[in-house]
């Protein structure tokens, strides 16, 4: 392959008009689990959650290999897959070394039996590249319509929570003493995180997961400090990304992950850039001596 | 006058090891209320009981006239500073947004109401300076003037404060320690102070619950902090002494003697 072959392979625009029509479903999509990205990454950053998140969709991958090779509904696999593993670190890893253990000991053994599940599946090669990859647009109408309607589901559960579920992350001590059930809270957002992995695993696949789920809110960190103002970049760069990913890559042959990735990985070391220029000057927060 | 804070017969015990037993005591309106004592000795878990976070093992434990209860309001509570991370997502202002309406559920609909409220308690323990300021870049004493302002949002008839002044340079302490002592006698809240360190408080205290071997003594820090209480207390001798209005306790049996040693007050003073 030379190189304006691979080029074309990558950015091709030729009747743009027509497939852009086509793939509408999956721009809507593309758009909510964006905005449902955005806002779970928000508090995946608070709680210090983003090796968790990789071990949830480690197992949410197992699961949905598993259900490819029952020949039962992907999506519906891999929600089992990452809701179990969601809720066993809930329930177990209380303390942040536990937790970062139990994900080091799931993760390798969810990916062990998705790789076992895959091998034995005879059906289409593509399918089984989906699972870490991403496919959205192989995913049809109906299903879209249920990704998008658990998402707008997840979502209201996280606003119905919001305040409780920020204070018992960013101050959990002080939470419990106003009556917060920080326990609770605790094990429901992993319950909503596990869904939100599920999904966004539709996305950009299993392995790509972080780059909607952590890329975007981490990059928000970069550059503000405001609650509110998090939030809102948060969304916005995950939109952007999805969305973004999604029309770029109308045009090649090759998935959508990497113009997914790409656009989140470039925000955030636009982020980053301005983060340290805005630190310098002092215009977030104080001047901090001897940081860049 | 209705005591604030009410126990009688209380025990707290973890497995056979009884912190205190049969301990009965009244909490006034406007009382600064010291808990002192070593490390072990159920300092903390005497102010979880009063939050509800801790079941007594007997007796009963009342606030105002009902029994205490998880996230009671009645209750402002001031923990240890702790450090945030740099990158919490957090400014001052937020801080104490979160004593003002953290614990609701949704999301904040009417800000206006609640900036107001802030902005007014901000200015209450003159961190209006800083209050755009996150969190992970504040002093350990800017801090805690926030941790104030956040106990105070609901208007609490009982300030609980779990050693507040930990780690903070004498300065901050003396402010900090001032701020609660002000809204004690200005609104006439209780003050129940958790401390291994009487002295940075020694000029507001009224009375000193001081917890040691199981066994406690209540009374005021002239009746508590002697040598004949202190030493059947700890059922060994102790010497304490009284210098410029400061008391040093000298000879605690070991892994406490840290807390009380004179050269603590020393370096303290010298900061």
């Amino acid at each position: 392959m030379d190189a304006d072959s691979i080029l074309g392979a990558i950015f091709s625009f030729e009747n743009y008009g027509e497939l852009l029509v086509l793939v509408q479903n999956s721009i809507w999509a593309g758009a909510v689990l964006g905005l449902l990205g955005g806002l779970v990454g928000t508090f995946v950053m608070k709680r210090d959650l983003a090796f968790a998140v990789h071990g949830i969709s480690e197992l949410s991958f197992a699961g949905a290999a598993f259900a490819l090779l029952i020949g039962a509904d992907i999506v519906f696999g891999s929600l089992i897959g990452s809701v179990t593993a969601a809720l066993l670190l809930g329930l177990m890893g209380v303390r942040a070394r536990d937790k970062n253990s139990i994900i080091g000991v799931i993760m390798p053994f969810g990916l062990g039996l998705g790789i076992l599940f895959l091998s034995l599946y005879e059906g289409r090669a593509a399918n089984k590249f989906g699972l870490l990859t991403g496919q959205i647009v192989s995913v049809d109408t109906v299903q879209l319509q249920a990704l998008a309607g658990t998402a707008v589901v997840v979502m209201v559960a996280l606003v119905a929570i919001w305040r409780p579920l920020n204070f018992a992350s960013v101050d959990p001590e002080l939470a419990e003493a106003r009556g917060v059930p920080v326990r609770t809270l605790a094990i429901v957002f992993m319950v909503l995180l596990g869904v939100s992995v599920a999904l966004s695993i539709q996305v950009v696949g299993a392995l790509l997961v972080l780059a909607l789920l952590i890329t975007p809110a981490a990059a928000a960190l970069r550059v503000t400090s405001s609650p509110v103002a998090v939030v809102l970049l948060s969304v916005a760069f995950a939109m952007t990304a999805t969305v973004g990913g999604i029309l770029l890559a109308l045009g090649g042959r090759i998935p959508i992950s990497p113009y997914v990735t790409t656009l989140s990985f470039l925000i955030y070391v636009v982020c980053r850039v301005v983060g340290s220029v805005r630190a310098r000057k002092g215009i977030n927060g104080r001047v901090l001596a001897g940081t860049a | 006058m209705k005591p604030v804070v009410s126990l009688t017969g209380a025990s707290l015990k973890f497995g056979k090891r009884a912190l205190w037993e049969d301990l009965d005591l009244d909490i006034m309106p406007g009382e600064f209320f010291a808990v002192l004592g070593p490390n072990g000795s159920g300092k903390t878990s005497f102010l979880k009981v009063l939050l509800g976070l801790q079941d007594l093992h007997r007796g009963q434990a009342m606030l105002g006239s009902r029994p205490v209860e998880r996230g009671s309001s009645l209750i402002g509570y001031i923990p240890q500073q702790k450090s945030f991370a740099p990158d919490t997502p957090m400014r001052a202002r937020d801080l104490v947004g979160l004593g003002v309406d953290g614990h609701r559920w949704g999301l904040r609909l009417s800000p206006g109401k609640a900036n107001r409220k802030i902005d007014q308690l901000l200015e209450l323990v003159g961190a209006t300076e800083y209050a755009k300021v996150p969190v992970g870049q504040l002093s350990g004493g800017e801090q805690q003037r926030l941790r104030v302002a956040q106990a105070l949002a609901t208007d609490p008839q009982i300030l609980l404060c779990d050693e507040p002044l930990l780690s903070l340079d004498l300065h901050h302490q003396q402010a900090v320690s001032a701020l609660i002592n002000k809204q004690c006698r200005e609104q006439n809240s209780a003050v129940v102070f958790v401390t291994h360190e009487i002295n940075p408080i020694i000029d507001y205290v009224d009375r000193v619950l001081y917890l040691a071997g199981g066994r406690f003594k209540v009374g005021t820090p002239e009746e508590v902090m002697t040598t004949e209480v202190l030493s059947d207390l700890y059922g060994s001798h102790v010497e304490v002494i009284h210098a410029n209005g400061r008391i040093v306790v000298v000879g605690l049996p070991d892994a406490t003697t840290h807390h009380h040693a004179p050269t603590h007050v020393l370096a303290g003073e010298a900061a």
